[in-house]
């Protein structure tokens, strides 16, 4: 019909769409999706990288101060120290939850009654937002009426105000931020396990081989894709955490619990400084390439391998 | 199996794991199911000081009428479906039509594009914030608005999704496609009718993991947006924790609205949500 139409104006077009179909085809089909990603991923990454060389309040003309920013936040700025500080104890933190997701793994590994159901209820705090896992443990640890204080009470200890500390702030919201992310690579490693061989492991059965060993040579050889997985999703969490340290303290006491996310929002719209919220950014940004290539060369040659 | 199967184990073995494992949930659940019980207490139970008793009377009707009709908690819920069900068809109908050029074509900058979409999964937000507000602020009006985060989560979950679909269509037998190019049927038509049909359960493994990864977003809903007509409910329900002080029996209450969409979704899709999941992360 299309072909009718355009009868007479331009009567080459349709050949012209049918000799090089197999050419344009994947241009067409590719552009909207390269669009939007260059221009909300790609070119604002490299802007921001710009932004971090100059004093920039948001109103008057950016002033460019080359690394300026860069040498106040590592020679000046204590709060900078605080955040990467935070963001460190983060990442060691979180790279424990693939250790205990496979503990909950192997715990629930098992298929009887009702457990498919068990395993998703496990699951759960994965699929609930962080805003509202930070409430649910701010009331958690609430110094006046939080159910710790609760159950210390009964056994006759003092009250704690764990979140209002200055000293255990962080590691509060980090024990928060565990829970979802250990449920999210027990749930990696739950897959795995279903996936690994039956038979290799009833070879080692049948030849006295059980327990731990068995766990350590045979079957967490087979869970490699499932541990790097996890790893790489551990780390990600943790260099990106935001959403608790927002709704949990704010960064608070005295921005103890900061992160580079948080104390980068901060600056941004709490001081505006905006150049400077670039340049922290570009820190974690850096950060996480370093975390990224370090997996990258250490997983791509085993992947090859395989 | 490893462990061995329970099923194997004597009776009263078997009887105390299942005990355990449901003792060990209700600790790991506690969070949840404190704040499930806050959500129906009386606020005379509150102002008695009785946090973590036995409530006294159930008053789910009354605080969950009170959250719909004292704060914008409907709007919020409507703001956060169509911004959510927005980008979730945005971005997987971009990475159906991206991931098929990518794997079923061969051209130059194929790798480079594909490298740029997995590398742009990692980038941290903060690094995105300054220029993305200044393009919702200046270049296309969108600030304050839903289409604010509908554009630019479609533009973020793109990458990811591009990579998951490429990975999937690459899989699909190749003669079907030959079979109608030999045909004459034009490339337009091969996707619509040939490939579309066959990646349907990679798009509910998609639209499932978009939907609780949009739904949940809080961060952006900060950037992009500032009024209670735009809010999300992640947003939402913060902003009402900070004038409810101390009402935590609404606050509750409404912490669980905002989690129960992901919850459902998830609850009903399971198979496809684990699926996308394991599937996207051990091939990207």
């Amino acid at each position: 019909m299309a072909d009718q139409m355009m009868t007479g104006q331009r009567p080459a077009a349709p050949g012209f769409w049918r000799r090089n179909q197999r050419r344009l085809a994947p241009i067409l089909f590719l552009a909207p999706a390269v669009i939007m990603f260059t221009v909300f991923v790609v070119v604002p990454v490299i802007e921001s990288l710009r932004l971090s060389l100059y004093d920039w309040d948001g109103l008057s003309a950016p002033r460019f101060i080359g690394l300026g920013n860069y040498v106040e936040l590592f020679r000046d700025d204590p709060v900078f120290w605080t955040a990467l500080k935070n963001n460190i104890y983060w990442l060691v933190a979180f790279l424990v939850s693939p250790a205990l997701g496979l503990l909950l793994a192997l715990f629930l590994n098992q298929s009887g009654f009702g457990m498919r159901f068990v395993k998703s209820l496990y699951f759960m705090p994965f699929v609930i937002s962080q805003v509202v896992v930070g409430l649910m443990f701010s009331w958690f640890f609430n110094a006046d009426f939080g159910l710790l204080n609760h159950i210390l009470e009964g056994f006759g200890l003092p009250p704690v105000a764990l979140l209002e500390s200055e000293n255990s702030a962080t590691f509060v919201i980090i024990a928060a931020g565990l829970w979802p992310q250990v449920a999210y690579c027990m749930i990696l490693y739950l897959t795995g396990l279903t996936a690994i061989n039956p038979e290799l492991l009833e070879a080692a059965r049948m030849e006295g081989v059980k327990g731990f060993k068995l766990l350590w040579h045979i079957v967490l050889p087979q869970l490699k894709p499932a541990t790097s997985i996890a790893l790489i999703v551990s780390v990600v969490g943790a260099l990106r955490s935001f959403d608790l340290v927002s709704v949990m303290t704010d960064g608070g006491p005295y921005q103890s619990s900061t992160v580079l996310a948080y104390y980068m929002y901060e600056q941004t719209f709490g001081a505006f400084r905006i150049g400077y919220g670039a340049a922290i950014a570009s820190c974690l940004f850096f950060l996480m390439d370093i975390c990224i290539v370090i997996y990258l060369i250490r997983s791509l040659p085993r992947a090859r391998a395989r | 199996m490893f462990p061995t199967p329970i099923e194997n184990a004597t009776p009263a073995r078997r009887r105390a794991y299942y005990i355990t494992v449901w003792i060990a949930m209700i600790v790991w659940l506690l969070p949840i199911i404190g704040i499930a019980v806050t959500s129906i207490r009386s606020v005379q139970d509150l102002n008695a000081g009785n946090y973590w008793g036995w409530p006294t009377d159930i008053s789910a009707v009354a605080n969950y009428t009170r959250v719909f009709t004292s704060s914008p908690m409907l709007r919020f819920l409507f703001n956060s479906t169509v911004i959510t069900l927005l980008a979730c068809v945005g971005s997987i109908a971009l990475s159906a039509m991206a991931g098929f050029a990518l794997s079923r074509y061969r051209f130059r900058g194929a790798t480079l594009l594909l490298a740029l979409f997995i590398a742009g999964n990692f980038v941290p937000f903060q690094m995105l914030m300054i220029p993305v507000r200044d393009i919702a602020l200046h270049v296309i009006p969108v600030y304050d608005t839903i289409w604010a985060l509908v554009i630019f989560h479609i533009a973020f979950q793109t990458g990811f999704c591009t990579l998951f679909m490429r990975n999937f269509i690459a899989e699909l037998p190749n003669e079907l496609i030959e079979a109608a190019r030999v045909e004459g049927v034009s490339e337009i038509k091969i996707f619509l009718h040939v490939i579309l049909p066959l990646v349907r359960p990679a798009m509910a493994a998609l639209f499932v993991l978009i939907f609780t990864f949009v739904w949940n977003d809080y961060f952006w809903s900060l950037v992009l947006v500032q009024s209670d007509s735009a809010r999300p409910v992640t947003a939402g329900i913060q902003a009402l924790k900070e004038t409810w002080t101390n009402t935590w029996h609404l606050i509750s209450a409404g912490s669980l609205l905002a989690a129960v969409p992901p919850v459902l979704v998830f609850f009903l899709m399971q198979r496809q949500f684990i699926a996308g999941l394991t599937f996207g992360a051990t091939k990207g």
